[in-house]
C-alpha cells in the first residue's frame, strides 16, 4: 500500500527507501499544479496547518506556506518574535495552547535539536520538522533528492560531494542520510574544524581536500559558510576558506562533464561559491526552490490523514 | 463481457461520438486514471482511423479532488495529470471504465474546471452498473449491467492486467 504510516515527519532517519520514493513520486505528480491556470487543488480543504517558526526563515517558511495554500489548507503563522514566546512562555505551553485550537498539522522550526520530537509526543496533530538545531531538515533533503532525480534520473550509484560547514548543517545531515539510503556515494568535505569526527557513521566518506571530493562527482552540493559563527574561529579567515574550499570554475573541471551544482541557500557569493558557478547552466539552485513547494505539498498530502496516530518512539 | 464484446462496445461508442460531435466540434478525449486512460487511448485510435485526423488525448488524475480524503489513514497514490493542450472551448469526452456512484466523475469535473473552460463535457463508460449517489449520467455506455450492492464490477484490460474481460464479483 502506498502510504506513510507515521503521524509525523521528524527526520530522514525514520524513513525507508520505499517511503522516500513514495514522497518523491508524489511530489513529481504535484509539480504540474504550478503550471496550471488555477494553481490550487481542494485536497486539504478544511484542514488547519500551523507554521511555528522560532528561527528566521524566508525560503522554507514561504515554501511551506505556498504548498499549504496550493492544497487549500487554512493556515496560521506564528513567529517567535511576535508570539508569547517573547513573553517567556515555554515551548510545551505554546504547543499545548496551539493544540487546543485543533490543528491537523504543525510545521515547526526551532533552534534546539529535538524540539519537533517533543511536540510529536505531546500533540495529536502531525508534526513536520522544518529544521531543528543542527539535527535534521528532512524536507530540504527530500527536495534535493527530487532535484537530483529529475535531472539525473536516479540517485543510486551517483557520486555526491557535499562541501561546506558540515558540522553546523542540518541539511548536510539529512542529505547524507537520504543519499546513502538511496545508494549514492556521499563525500563530505570541509576543514577538520567544520566536520564532526563521527560523520562517517551517517554513511559519508570524509575528506579535507575539495579536489578529492569533486573528482568525477555527479552532483556538487555547496553549503553556506555560517558567517554568524565566524567569531568562534573555526577557520582562519574567509579568504583562506575561499582559497581552499571555494567552488570556482577551475575546480568545477574536476567534476564530471554533466555534473550539477546545488546550494540550499542562502548563498555567500565569493565565499563558498563563485558567482559564475552559481549562475552557470549546470547550476540547479533555482530548480531546488521550485521543487521545494512540490515536495512540501507531497509531505502535507501524505501525512494529512495521519493526525491522531501514535507517535513513533524515537528516530 | 469477453474481449470481442468489449471491442464491439468501444467501436459503437466511437461511432456515436463521431455522429454526435465531429460535424461541428473540435473535441478531445480524456481518460480518467487508471483504466479510463487505456480505454480513452483505444477510443482515440478508433476515431482517428475513421476521421483520418489526429484527436487530442489527455490523462486526468482525480486523486486531489476526491471527497473521501478527510478520512484517516490510507492516501491513494498520486499520479500526474497530463493534458498538454488547451481545453478552453473544446468539447471533451471523459472516459472511465465503470460508472457506479458518480463520485469519480464529480471529482473529474472539478479537476477539469481548474484547467480551463471547455465548451461541453460528455461522459463515456464501458460499463454502467447503477447505484448512483449523485445526479450524473453517461452520454455513451458500452453495456448496462444490473448489480446488487454487495457485488462489484471489475474491468480487466490487457494494458493494465494482462487479460481482457469484464467480470461481476460477489464481495465476501
Amino acid at each position: 500500500m502506498a502510504s506513510l504510516t507515521y503521524k509525523d515527519l521528524l527526520g530522514i532517519a525514520q524513513l525507508s527507501a520505499d517511503d522516500i520514493h513514495l514522497i518523491l513520486d508524489t511530489a513529481e505528480a504535484l509539480k504540474q499544479v504550478a503550471d496550471r491556470a488555477v494553481k490550487k487543488v481542494p485536497t486539504l480543504r478544511g484542514k488547519t496547518v500551523i507554521n511555528l517558526f522560532f528561527e528566521p526563515s524566508t525560503r522554507t517558511r514561504s515554501s511551506f506556506e505556498l504548498a499549504e495554500k496550493r492544497l487549500s489548507a487554512d493556515i496560521l503563522n506564528f513567529t517567535a518574535s511576535t508570539s508569547s514566546v517573547s513573553k517567556g512562555e515555554s515551548l510545551l505551553d505554546t504547543a499545548r495552547s496551539l493544540e487546543a485550537m485543533a490543528p491537523d498539522i504543525i510545521v515547526i522550526r526551532h533552534a534546539s535539536a529535538g524540539a519537533p520530537h517533543m511536540l510529536a509526543r505531546e500533540c495529536r496533530s502531525s508534526i513536520i520538522n522544518a529544521g531543528d538545531g543542527m539535527h535534521e531538515h528532512p524536507t530540504q533533503a527530500l527536495l534535493d533528492a527530487l532535484t537530483i532525480r529529475s535531472v539525473k534520473g536516479r540517485i543510486d550509484g551517483l557520486k555526491i560531494a557535499i562541501t561546506g560547514d558540515i558540522a553546523h548543517s542540518r541539511v548536510a545531515r539529512s542529505d547524507t542520510i537520504l543519499f546513502s539510503k538511496l545508494g549514492a556515494e556521499v563525500w563530505a568535505c570541509a576543514p577538520p574544524t567544520l566536520i564532526p569526527w563521527d560523520f562517517e557513521k551517517l554513511g559519508a566518506r570524509i575528506t579535507g581536500h575539495i579536489e578529492e571530493a569533486l573528482d568525477a562527482a555527479d552532483v556538487v552540493m555547496m553549503l553556506r559558510l555560517q558567517l554568524e559563527r565566524q567569531h568562534e574561529a573555526f577557520i582562519p579567515s574567509m579568504r583562506e576558506y575561499y582559497n581552499f574550499y571555494g567552488l570556482t570554475r577551475e575546480r568545477m573541471r574536476l567534476a564530471k562533464k554533466d555534473t550539477i551544482v546545488m546550494h540550499p541557500g542562502p548563498m555567500n557569493r565569493g565565499v563558498e561559491i563563485d558567482s559564475d558557478v552559481a549562475d552557470a547552466p549546470y547550476s540547479v539552485i533555482l530548480n531546488q526552490v521550485a521543487n521545494g513547494v512540490a515536495t512540501r505539498m507531497a509531505v502535507l498530502y501524505l501525512l494529512s490523514g495521519n493526525a491522531g496516530l501514535k507517535p513513533r518512539k524515537r528516530s | 463481457m469477453n474481449p470481442a464484446e468489449m471491442d464491439l462496445a468501444l467501436n459503437r461508442i466511437a461511432a456515436e461520438i463521431i455522429e454526435k460531435l465531429s460535424a461541428h466540434d473540435e473535441f478531445a478525449i480524456i481518460g480518467i486514471r487508471r483504466r479510463g486512460v487505456h480505454l480513452a487511448h483505444r477510443l482515440c485510435g478508433k476515431i482517428e482511423e475513421i476521421l483520418k485526423r489526429p484527436i487530442a488525448n489527455g490523462i486526468l488524475d482525480i486523486t486531489l479532488y476526491r471527497d473521501d480524503l478527510t478520512t484517516v489513514g490510507h492516501r491513494p497514490m498520486l499520479r500526474e495529470t497530463i493534458i498538454d493542450f488547451d481545453i478552453n472551448n473544446l468539447s471533451l469526452i471523459l472516459v472511465d471504465d465503470v460508472l457506479y456512484t458518480g463520485r469519480t466523475v464529480r471529482s473529474a469535473l472539478d479537476g477539469l474546471v481548474d484547467l480551463g473552460r471547455p465548451n461541453r463535457v460528455q461522459l463515456a463508460v464501458l460499463v454502467d452498473r447503477g447505484h448512483r449517489e449523485l445526479p450524473i449520467q453517461a452520454d455513451y455506455v458500452g453495456k448496462y449491467i444490473q448489480t446488487a450492492d454487495d457485488e462489484s464490477v471489475e474491468v480487466r484490460l490487457n494494458e493494465e492486467d494482462g487479460e481482457e474481460r469484464v467480470i461481476l464479483i460477489r464481495n465476501a
